[in-house]
């Protein structure tokens, strides 16, 4: 593999993981609980697809292939994606969307910070743009974890159920393959494990204070990084893609 | 303020600072459970497009007005007494936001 071939994948994994839960936010626009946080929320949703935008149009460039980003998002297939799998979790009820949102953002919220400093400049570019944008989501959904968390019972007992059936998707985060290591020895990629301790420090607090516990069976998912997705995938990509695979090339 | 049912979270009126040194200017109203959700509310219904860089929030039920009926006795005598009015001043050149 050599050191493009890498940086194309890392950016995949990047843009695809904002690209696919962007749009399941987006599914929340007029339907979210209340109209202020439908409008909260389809902003969020607008900063992932943005992000998204920026990252895929680099994988293209970098790729050199003369594709563009939206080749990239429209004309892939489900095991071409290299989203985590947390991020293609259907919304279910509120609270599973607030606990994906909240275990995403904190993760998000460190790697983009060790980002920042990337050799890549427009890596770096891209992360202190998203910064920005990402301490802002992981306030909201902290702030949410509390409510619904230290809430009532029904509250709590939803919150709770959340957490217990998406904490399997969170080893995958801080996996690493030889795409990792590669860029990461260039300077240009993050070393996961440096996030994680922080990542776990800071869930940790927040799902203490809401009086939520972290579950302690051991099974976890994996499988994004070579493409292997759950069943969710390629419905929402039938969703995302319809348009464009049905008048190919279409503007609007 | 609204004189219909409203069955959602509390009412919560917005202010917002466009620039330092001015005041901070109504610009409408959120629901709330509380005053830190609703400036976070109000951060996402108000400010997206660099519209301000200073948000107060204040529950609406605690804001008193006047009535109608005192329009006159309020705001009427006023007009004919133009040296109440500052016009005679001349701004000085460079004061903004007067």
């Amino acid at each position: 593999m050599t050191e493009k071939d890498a940086l194309f994948e890392y950016c995949l994994r990047l843009g695809d993981s904002s690209l696919i839960l962007g749009h399941r936010l987006s599914e929340w626009c007029g339907h979210g609980p209340i109209l202020e946080e439908d409008i909260a929320l389809i902003n969020i949703a607008l900063d992932f697809v943005g992000r998204s935008t920026s990252l895929l149009k680099y994988a293209a460039e970098v790729e050199g292939n003369n594709r563009s980003e939206d080749d990239l998002a429209y004309v892939r297939n489900e095991r071409q994606f290299r989203n985590l799998l947390i991020t293609e979790q259907p919304n279910g009820d509120y609270a599973s969307t607030i606990v994906r949102q909240f275990l995403f953002d904190a993760y998000s919220f460190y790697l983009y910070t060790e980002l920042t400093k990337s050799k890549d400049s427009t890596i770096s570019g891209i992360a202190e743009k998203s910064l920005k944008e990402i301490s802002y989501h992981l306030r909201h959904s902290s702030q949410w974890i509390l409510r619904l968390g230290d809430g009532t019972e029904e509250s709590h007992n939803r919150t709770q159920n959340a957490l217990d059936n998406l904490w399997r998707f969170t080893h995958e985060f801080f996996e690493m393959d030889e795409v990792d290591t590669m860029l990461v020895n260039s300077g240009i990629a993050v070393n996961l494990s440096d996030v994680k301790s922080k990542w776990m420090d800071k869930v940790s607090e927040i799902f203490e204070q809401a009086t939520l516990t972290i579950p302690t069976n051991s099974f976890m998912n994996t499988g994004s990084r070579q493409g292997k997705h759950t069943e969710h995938l390629g419905y929402l990509l039938a969703e995302m893609q319809h348009v464009n695979r049905s008048y190919p090339g279409c503007n609007w | 303020m609204t004189n219909t049912t409203d069955t959602q979270w509390p009412l919560w009126e917005v202010f917002i600072q466009a620039n330092p040194g001015i005041s901070h200017k109504h610009v409408g109203n959120v629901h709330a459970a509380d005053a830190e959700m609703a400036i976070q509310n109000a951060r996402d219904v108000y400010t997206r497009r660099s519209e301000g860089i200073s948000i107060w929030v204040v529950p609406s039920n605690q804001i008193s007005a006047s009535s109608p009926e005192d329009m006159g006795s309020f705001f009427e005598p006023s007009n004919d007494k133009p040296y109440r009015h500052p016009t005679f001043y001349k701004i000085p050149e460079g004061v903004k936001h007067l």
